[in-house]
């Protein structure tokens, strides 16, 4: 039981407001950003910054929710590689928001040369780039445009902090963390 | 022909398309999962309205966010509204947004840049 207490107090000392650990689904993304929006108009935050901090929210959030294979019939051991973990933590007056979740080792590379072009660009390079992706008028089979990443960067406007993790051959635990001051 | 008019809920806009007025408004947020099926019956309904549009004919968009899966069908709509302008129509945008919220009036911006529609860029102390 000791376990409960030493969980308790990482997320205590990481500052965490709220955390979740399971399958991301649309009921449950609903019921995050309306607690989200309660607790920082709690926490006396301007418009300005809610608004951001939602909209990064729905970008990390909806980008777990598509990453879940809804269509396919799957074993306990995959179900488990489906779940996901986000936490929001606010240090001072710095909010992160951190997100981890399996994905296929094969997929690491276009993901991880996207998220550095990112972290290259500067604010406006990244708005030229959101509107190039934007005006291509490509969709993958999902129905996503590959602007999430390009989206949440413009609104952090910090560069975005993340780590591949392999686990085994085929799966790899991706780890993101999005800052907002 | 009939308007088009559908109440706002927690992921998606209120949707307000007046073919006797010429006047669309989409307002509130925009976060569905899937917005394809939410933008599709929207696209549809302007397909008709071209075939007898108003003379003039304006777009109100007055949204707080969206997400950047909405982003793409907002483009898909100003583009067919592109395709109209000019056709028995004439088209503007007026593009709100909140006063200070630099992102929503950085958005209404990305689209002025794309579509060669007038866009009017009104800032508003609420949506």
């Amino acid at each position: 039981m000791a376990n409960i207490y030493d969980l308790y107090k990482t997320m205590e000392s990481n500052k965490v407001m709220l955390s979740f650990k399971g399958r991301v689904t649309s009921d449950l993304l609903m019921s995050v950003l309306q607690i989200m929006e309660t607790k920082l108009v709690a926490e006396d935050e301007s418009p300005k910054v809610r608004k951001k901090i939602y909209n990064v929210l729905v970008e990390c959030l909806q980008n777990l929710y598509h990453h879940i294979d809804k269509e396919k019939e799957m074993t306990k051991s995959e179900i488990d590689e489906q779940s996901a973990i986000f936490m929001i933590a606010k240090d001072g007056n710095q909010y992160s928001i951190m997100t981890g979740n399996y994905m296929d080792s094969s997929d690491v590379t276009k993901l991880e040369d996207k998220l550095k072009l990112i972290n290259s660009m500067d604010k406006d390079e990244l708005k030229q780039y959101y509107k190039t992706v934007l005006a291509d008028g490509q969709r993958s089979d999902k129905g996503t445009a590959g602007l999430g990443m390009i989206d949440i960067a413009r609104k952090s406007g910090q560069k975005l902090e993340y780590h591949f993790l392999p686990i085994d051959t085929v799966s790899t635990f991706f780890s993101l963390n999005v800052k907002i001051a | 022909m009939d308007n088009f008019v559908l109440e706002g809920s927690a992921k998606t806009p209120s949707v307000d398309f007046n073919a006797e007025k010429g006047v669309l408004e989409l307002r509130g947020r925009s976060i569905p999962e899937n917005s394809i099926e939410f933008y599709k019956p929207l696209n549809e309904w302007i397909e008709s309205y071209g075939k007898s549009p108003q003379p003039e004919t304006t777009v109100d968009v007055r949204l707080e966010y969206f997400n950047t899966s909405s982003s793409k069908c907002i483009l898909d709509l100003f583009k067919q509204l592109e395709n109209l302008n000019g056709s028995g129509t004439n088209i503007k945008v007026n593009w709100y947004f909140e006063e200070d919220d630099e992102d929503m009036e950085e958005a209404g911006e990305d689209y002025q840049a794309i579509i060669n529609l007038p866009f009017n860029m009104i800032e508003v102390e609420e949506i």
